[in-house]
């Protein structure tokens, strides 16, 4: 095959994961109306039952209704886990085959749009992992349209034909450097979204009926703990990314291993907020509704320095938009 | 805490509420200071405080992109002057945060330390009365003898690497096993804490004792280390410039090769700088090739390529026919396609001064009668220049950029035309000046490079400390800190096992492990293997 061939392929295939990933959101949206029906049976069961003291168990309703309702939102969920697994393998595709389209081939993740491409991947596949681990299917839905929305994103306004590196990213530490700030980035990604479910859930108060898909979601304690664990996972990967990696690269690159550049700046923002979070978790007044909001701050951080910090900064060094000045900057 | 009793907590009756010594004062701050609350707010405003020097340009990171966003702001300039917003991270007010929260920090982890330490060399605590009353409990009866199931607990805590407590033949004790397993957490989390403060420490000795400076060499100039050679130097305040190193090199050769096709066409790659070096004066030449993310070490001193660009050489005769100037003069870059702006001063021009200032085109071409530069390739040079002649205002005393011309007390020289003349040179060109100024010759282009020079001392006890911060941080996230109590009381039916654990790092599944301890208990059963004693 060519590039160019590995280049169509990669391109095909970023549309065809868009498909299978939109597929997947159809099945979850199945998934949540059947799963209304299942809390109408319940209804049903508890007005008539009301007399006889026998409310609020499912299955003693009228039970062919709940039942055929139960068991599709079982297969569903399944179809749409299954779907999302499918596009995750389509989106590797995608991301093999961008790498190898540039000449020489390398790793696909030298501009804005490979980064967002690599990054969805990540959240998408950290999902598909700890989905299992920390019954994570409730977030399904929301981990497919976020996905979905950042490829949409990618692949609208961020597209950009392989070319080959700059000549200072052309080092093994882009590899050591973005795959580890890429994986903490799917993780944050993915603890923001149970910190805000948190939120909402705590928003409906203890006594909100729990139905529908609110049925789904763990309890707060739950909650707060899966988030706490994707946290304390993805910060060390950080830490590791922001202030080791990147300043060693930078002191290769750069000459100086910190230089206060925008996107630095904003790495390093992103890690005290995140350090902030985990402090909240263990102070009093703090704990709950307070560190998750700090989660939440440090996800709007973290994708602000992804992507928004390369519009608003002109003097980045990490502004990957179009070609930069000849080596580094001519600063006189 | 620990004892309290010996001064009021409340104000003494005769005092009005709310009244304290200064002492009271004191203590009363330093308990705020170091309070977690104060910490989280701490950390919060440092990152607050971080984000105007992401927005606005800084001085000490890119002096003309600030100078050019000051000339563009008028009003708000000279407050964002007295604020320090071109200069956020070397503040006052940035470092008062820091500072504060070093405080914090120490106040924080040096009693912590010390607790850990008492901890760490003393028994796990007795098992509390009522274990009951634990959030993570079990229980279950056996037929067992108290003393088999204490046996065997034990030596089940132990393997799974708890320390235990002395087995105490006294008092409530009787019957139960203390155990605690994760000491290393809370080491991990002191050691993070520390660490902070070592990559301070070396970050401040880079800040106070290293340098950056940077040259713009034209190819074949030799560079000797010593402050005059540079074009532009940043010290610490405590650098000591007897220390650099004494060493010297030449660019001999630079290669850089040009994407002509693909999507990326125009752009540069493969820079590399041939250079010779000798590390002292005197000393035998080495040579490296000197590449981007490939710095040369010498001594404790790094170089860096970090620019490339034209230089023309051009030769300025004056109206008596003599070399007024002459030699490669940089022209600096306006952008990727290295189309470059500069001057040429020839101040001992005789009958008046002459100053050029114009641009160099790589790769001139003319579309439709407009000069374009169709990349950065030297494919077709040319040289666009004007003239000025007059006082060029380099005796005024004032040091002059060698990258501007004075024009205030010049005249620009006109073409037959009328119009202010402009010179286009190819190289071996040759141009007479009117009114017997002299001639100009473009001889050939020659490149230069940018070397960024520079020591920074300390950074690898920065590194060590994020090392250590890092290997601290993942101690105190993922080793688990527990403790586990079990009490066994014999009645009429057999032995009762009380059992419970309490997690001590929060957010642990405790029953999880409480039911796996209980499952290890009753399987290790003495009727499958014999007990040893």
């Amino acid at each position: 095959m060519t590039d160019a061939d590995w280049g169509t392929l990669s391109n095909q295939a970023v549309a065809a994961a868009a498909v299978v990933y939109f597929l997947a959101l159809l099945a979850h949206v199945v998934e949540w109306s059947s799963l209304r029906q299942v809390d109408k049976a319940r209804v049903l069961v508890g007005a008539g039952a009301a007399s006889t003291e026998t409310a609020q168990a499912p299955s003693q309703g009228p039970p062919e209704v709940a039942e055929r309702a139960g068991v599709r939102v079982a297969m569903f969920g399944r179809l749409g886990l299954l779907l999302t697994g499918i596009a995750v393998a389509i989106h590797f595709v995608a991301l093999l085959s961008r790498g190898m389209s540039a000449d020489p081939n390398r790793v696909p993740w030298g501009n804005m749009y490979e980064f967002t491409l690599a990054g969805t991947f990540v959240v998408a596949a950290l999902y598909l992992v700890m989905s299992r681990r920390y019954a994570l299917d409730w977030l399904g839905p929301v981990v497919v349209i976020f996905v979905l929305a950042l490829l949409m994103v990618a692949a609208v306004w961020l597209y950009d034909p392989t070319g080959p590196l700059p000549e200072a990213l052309n080092s093994y530490w882009l590899v050591i450097h973005v795959v580890s700030a890429i994986t903490a980035t799917g993780a944050f990604t993915l603890g923001g979204m149970t910190s805000a479910a948190y939120l909402l859930k705590r928003r409906r108060g203890p006594d909100a009926p729990q139905t529908g898909l609110w049925a789904r979601v763990p309890s707060l304690e739950k909650l707060d703990l899966i988030s706490y664990r994707i946290h304390a996972f993805g910060f060390p990967i950080w830490t590791f990314a922001v202030l080791i990696t990147g300043p060693i690269w930078a002191h290769q690159a750069w000459s100086s291993y910190w230089n206060w550049d925008p996107k630095e700046v904003w790495a390093f923002i992103t890690w005290v907020v995140y350090a902030a979070y985990l402090h909240a978790r263990t102070t009093a007044g703090w704990r709950g509704r307070n560190a998750a909001l700090l989660a939440l701050v440090g996800t709007l951080t973290l994708w602000f320095n992804f992507i928004g910090i390369n519009y608003f900064s002109s003097s980045s060094q990490h502004s990957y938009a179009g070609a930069s000045a000849p080596i580094g900057q001519v600063d006189r | 805490m620990t004892a309290t009793d010996t001064k009021p907590t409340a104000p003494a009756p005769e005092r009005r509420s709310g009244e304290l010594n200064v002492r009271e004062l004191l203590r009363w701050t330093w308990r705020q200071l170091t309070s977690m609350r104060i910490a989280l707010i701490l950390l919060l405003m440092l990152a607050l405080a971080a984000v105007p020097g992401s927005l606005v340009p800084q001085e000490r990171v890119d002096s003309l992109k600030a100078s050019e966003w000051k000339d563009q702001h008028e009003t708000l300039t000279p407050i964002y002057e007295k604020l320090g917003i071109f200069n956020v991270y070397g503040s006052p007010w940035f470092a008062a945060i820091y500072i504060l929260l070093v405080v914090s920090l120490l106040g924080c982890i040096v009693p912590r330390t010390f607790v850990y330490w008492r901890g760490l060399r003393a028994q796990p605590p007795a098992a509390p009365r009522n274990l009951t009353r634990l959030p993570s409990h079990a229980s279950y009866a056996t037929t067992e003898s108290a003393d088999a199931v204490l046996e065997r607990a034990r030596a089940v805590l132990a393997r799974k690497r708890y320390r235990l407590r002395r087995a105490a033949g006294t008092g409530a004790e009787v019957g139960t096993v203390s155990a605690e397993r994760g000491y290393l957490r809370e080491l991990g989390n002191l050691v993070f804490h520390l660490a902070v403060l070592v990559v301070l420490v070396g970050f401040a000795i880079g800040t106070l004792f290293g340098y950056k400076g940077g040259v713009i060499l034209v190819q074949g100039t030799p560079f000797g280390n010593n402050l005059t050679q540079y074009d532009d130097f940043v010290p610490g305040s405590l650098f000591d410039p007897d220390g650099m190193d004494p060493f010297s090199f030449t660019v001999n050769k630079f290669d850089v090769e040009w994407l002509t096709s693909g999507p990326r066409a125009g752009m540069a790659r493969g820079f590399n700088a041939d250079l010779t070096y000798t590390e002292d004066r005197g000393g035998p030449e080495k040579s490296y090739d000197l590449r981007v993310n490939h710095p040369l070490k010498i001594g404790s001193t790094e170089l860096f390529l970090i620019g490339h660009g034209y230089a023309p050489v051009v030769t300025v005769r004056d109206g008596d026919g003599n070399i007024a100037a002459s030699g490669p003069v940089p022209f600096l870059p306006m952008g990727p396609d290295l189309f470059s702006f500069g001057v040429i001063k020839a101040q001992d021009a005789k009958p008046g001064q002459i100053g050029l200032e114009g641009y160099f085109y790589p790769t001139f071409a003319s579309v439709d009668g407009t000069p374009v530069n169709l990349g950065g390739n030297d494919v077709n040079p040319l040289l666009s220049l004007n003239v000025y002649t007059g006082d060029l205002n380099m005796d005024s005393g004032a040091g002059q950029s060698v990258y501007t011309l004075d024009k205030s007390r010049t005249t620009p020289v006109k073409g037959d035309d009328g119009k202010p003349l402009r010179l286009n040179l190819t190289p071996g060109e040759t141009v007479q000046l009117p009114n017997g100024l002299g001639s100009v010759s473009f001889d050939k282009v020659v490149s230069w490079q940018r070397i960024q020079i520079s020591q920074s001392p300390g950074k690898d006890i920065a590194l060590l400390g994020v090392v250590l911060a890092l290997l601290g941080l993942m101690g105190s996230l993922f080793i688990r800190s527990r403790r586990v109590w079990l009490r066994v009381t014999e009645n009429d039916d057999g032995t009762v096992v009380e059992i419970a654990a309490l997690d001590r790092s929060g957010g642990a599944d405790t029953d999880a492990v409480l039911s796996g301890l209980v499952a290890a208990l009753q399987s290790d059963r003495p009727s499958d293997r014999e007990e040893p004693s």
